[in-house]
């Protein structure tokens, strides 16, 4: 597999949230506008392609036994460093995601790469990996951020279109449902046509 | 590279210093985000200020201690705070207004903070949301006009702090009534902790 198909399968083809459906608790919940979905993705990203890495180099290193307790703590220690990070930089995203943050740790798909490609293939791959991986979770958020902040507030990006209340289901956790599957059977029903 | 076999000297070895480089690296980012994370956190607090206080050029912090409050004793035991903490401001010597950093447990989703900020003579000035976890659309208006602004120049003695259906003065959020209420308590244990004497 070369780099190119190797960095867009993330995107589209093995997109992690409308395909694999993986880390599926950050993306029902942080959701709620279009830049909560792409901060949340952005973290993630970043921890994703640090932590495939960071895995690569050791893959080698760690005896197949303790694989996953050796992987947990690299992640965990690269989530708490994003937290800290971002704390200190940018506050106010930091406020409105929370909770969310440290749930990176338990995201399926960093470890679920981990698992199955940086701890297989050579850095370079490995790095190339995370980043579309991780661009891949990030448009994914995007899109399904920005139809929630659409539906649910009439607004794009904190910019409001028009100035009465939305559809406020779409900004409620049972909203988060029905836009993901209405997103999946949409690009469920591309795949069959193509 | 072969791959390291999975003897039990090994695994402990291995475990162990990819532990260490990790609380190592931790350490060495908390000391280097510690200064602008505390930064950041006083100058919300400082801005919130403020806002709901008229113009002064001095601050006084005060804390009152819990136990001093005696008429909602549970409520605070239940909050695990120990004290609410008073921002007393001065102009040219003189005290023109309080501040209040209060919260409340009764939120649709939990604890509210609000920076409260009343004139010397006990009327409101302003008030500001610092932090909350209500309904996106509903309980989130608290923030915004007009529901915060129809505090603005009232005094708690005259104007009673709870929403209209539980017979108050305080027009409650439409479909969003537990903030209302919720707002309204916290800015009542405002109100009695800055003018109870």
């Amino acid at each position: 597999m070369n780099q190119l198909q190797n960095f867009t399968k993330g995107l589209i083809k093995e997109n992690p949230v409308f395909v694999l459906l993986l880390g599926m608790c950050p993306t029902l919940g942080v959701t709620t506008s279009a830049i909560n979905g792409l901060g949340m993705g952005l973290a993630t990203l970043c921890v994703l392609c640090l932590s495939n890495i960071i895995i690569s180099i050791l893959k080698s290193l760690i005896p197949d036994k303790v694989r996953i307790p050796a992987f947990i703590v690299v992640i965990a220690s690269l989530v708490t460093i994003v937290q800290m990070v971002m704390e200190a930089s940018v506050p106010t995203l930091y406020a409105s995601l929370g909770l969310f943050i440290p749930l990176i740790v338990v995201n399926c798909i960093i470890l679920g790469r981990a698992e199955a490609f940086a701890s297989k293939n050579n850095i370079f791959s490995s790095f190339i990996d995370g980043l579309g991986m991780g661009l891949g979770f990030t448009l994914a958020l995007t899109i399904l951020g920005a139809m929630r902040e659409l539906l649910g507030a009439y607004s794009i990006f904190g910019l409001k279109l028009i100035q009465t209340d939305g559809i406020i289901v779409f900004v409620l956790a049972p909203g988060a449902f029905l836009a993901l599957g209405f997103i999946i059977a949409f690009i469920n029903s591309l795949k069959k046509t193509a | 590279m072969a791959k390291i076999e999975s003897s039990f000297k090994n695994m402990l070895l291995v475990l162990f210093i990819i532990s260490v480089i990790a609380a190592v690296a931790l350490a060495g980012v908390y000391g280097f985000t510690k200064e602008p994370i505390e930064k950041s956190r006083t100058q919300k607090q400082q801005d919130a200020i403020k806002m709901v206080l008229p113009p002064f050029d001095k601050i006084e912090e005060e804390k009152i201690p819990v136990d001093q409050e005696t008429t909602e004793s549970d409520f605070y035991k239940e909050m695990g705070a120990d004290s609410i903490t008073l921002f007393h401001a001065f102009k040219d010597g003189k005290e023109v207004g309080i501040a209040v950093e209060t919260f409340t447990n009764k939120g649709f989703s939990g604890k509210i903070t609000l920076m409260a900020g009343f004139t010397i003579e006990g009327y409101i000035y302003k008030v500001q949301v610092l932090t909350h976890a209500e309904t996106p659309g509903l309980g989130t208006k608290m923030a915004d006009s007009p529901f915060k602004d129809q505090f603005e120049g009232k005094n708690p003695q005259s104007y009673k702090l709870s929403v209209s259906k539980d017979g108050g003065d305080v027009d409650a959020i439409t479909a969003a009534t537990i903030s209302s209420r919720a707002y309204c308590d916290a800015m009542q244990t405002a109100y009695k902790v800055a003018f109870k004497n």
